[in-house]
């Protein structure tokens, strides 16, 4: 397996494997938004007891799992990172870390707007909002501390220490509705029991769960390519992707 | 593995489970007081091994299940008052004001507000507490009797005391 995985070490061999991965993801990820999404919001039978307010549902329930997905991806990076030492691996750190922010941040707003009318509060400190919360700042400190220092490398070390150490977080907030008292409900599809859902609203949710999946592999992937051009911009191979057969045409004359 | 490599990976999961082991034990030691809020329960036999109950005047969040046909409103005001259940003791809310929209008969709530006498609540703010359930009407209906009705509509407003 190392004998595998070791080319993808250098910048060079992980470029052409996401520029190979990446029209994949993004067609997936149109195709999974879309049809999951606008299926749930606009076809989906409504709730008896919430209406239609319950269709937050398709966009609340895929980002917040994908919060804690990023996060967790992250911290194994991280640790990749901290053991192997490899670049790619502390790149992929800085790649992660505002998709997976940004997602925990939709999961926050959409489950604000939806408490409002539902719960009749925007906000109570209860253990999964709390924790969730939490989690937007761990994202932010780690996104801090790899720009925080002069040499890179440096940085991405103490972002992979607060990966590492935040990603206790991430249990916590998935069974913090079941170890205390909380406002949030209870898991209604991320449970091994079967779905507290009948198939006509679960369909078009993990319709969306997997194009928000994709969109986030695709995401990642469309920054980790840019970040290894950025570091290795001074190597010959990035010259001769950027400017093509012209620029070796013109270096060989 | 090289040695250095080991060396390295033994001191990073270390410090990933002293973490962990040490969150956790704090998380243990404050587990009742993350609690968002005490059930009826709690409140009638006390609270621990100590069996601590509210006194009165204290401040609390109660949750529990709306008792069906506890709810009772005054028709000139926003006065309204209902008792809550968990596996048997009620504690009955006093509270003024307007209450959501999931607020039913049957239904969890959570109560915040302080105790005026041992088993009753002055409460200044009611939430609803949704459950993990999610079924169309016409499912409803079938499986558990309930009639759907829209809160946005006029039939809401002529059925005395919002139950479903």
């Amino acid at each position: 397996m190392w004998r595998w995985l070791h080319p993808y070490a250098k910048g060079e061999a992980s470029y052409r494997l996401l520029g190979k991965m990446l029209p994949w993801f993004s067609v997936l990820a149109v195709i999974g938004v879309v049809v999951g999404v606008g299926w749930g919001l606009a076809f989906a039978p409504p709730d008896y007891q919430q209406g239609d307010s319950y269709r937050i549902i398709f966009i609340h329930v895929p980002a917040a799992l994908y919060s804690m997905g990023s996060f967790t991806g992250m911290a194994i990076v991280a640790l990749i990172a901290l053991v192997w030492q490899i670049r790619t691996a502390e790149w992929s750190i800085n790649a992660i870390a505002p998709v997976g922010a940004v997602m925990t941040a939709i999961s926050l707003f959409t489950g604000a707007v939806w408490g409002k009318p539902m719960w009749g509060t925007w906000w109570e400190w209860d253990a999964r909002l709390t924790s969730q919360l939490i989690l937007l700042f761990l994202y932010i400190g780690v996104i801090a501390l790899y720009h925080a220092f002069e040499d890179k490398r440096t940085g991405a070390k103490a972002a992979a220490i607060l990966s590492l150490v935040g990603v206790v977080n991430v249990p916590i907030i998935h069974y913090s509705v079941y170890w205390w008292n909380t406002l949030h409900q209870t898991s209604t599809i991320t449970k091994f029991a079967k779905p507290s859902m009948p198939m006509s609203m679960a369909t078009p949710l993990y319709i969306a769960l997997f194009g928000f999946a994709m969109l986030t592999a695709a995401l990642i992937c469309w920054r980790l390519r840019n970040e290894i051009l950025k570091q290795e911009l001074h190597r010959p191979w990035v010259q001769q992707e950027l400017l093509g057969d012209n620029a070796a045409q013109t270096e060989g004359q | 593995m090289i040695p250095r490599r080991k060396k390295r990976l033994g001191w990073t999961l270390g410090l990933v489970f002293g973490v962990a082991a040490s969150l956790g034990l704090i998380l243990y030691a404050m587990s009742e007081q993350v609690d968002l809020f005490y059930t009826p329960s709690q409140v009638h036999d006390g609270l621990g091994a100590d069996k601590v109950k509210p006194v009165v005047g204290q401040r609390l969040r109660i949750g529990g299940m709306v008792v069906e046909g506890s709810v009772q409103r005054n028709p000139q005001t926003l006065e309204v008052s209902f008792r809550v259940t968990d596996t048997g003791p009620e504690v009955t809310i006093l509270y003024q004001g307007i209450l959501p929209d999931l607020f039913r008969e049957g239904q969890g709530i959570v109560a915040q507000g302080v105790m005026i006498e041992p088993l009753v609540l002055e409460a200044t703010e009611v939430l609803a507490k949704h459950d993990e359930e999610y079924m169309p009407p016409e499912l409803a209906e079938q499986m558990k009797g309930i009639k759907h009705v829209n809160p946005n509509s006029n039939e809401a407003y002529n059925q005395d005391g919002g139950s479903p």
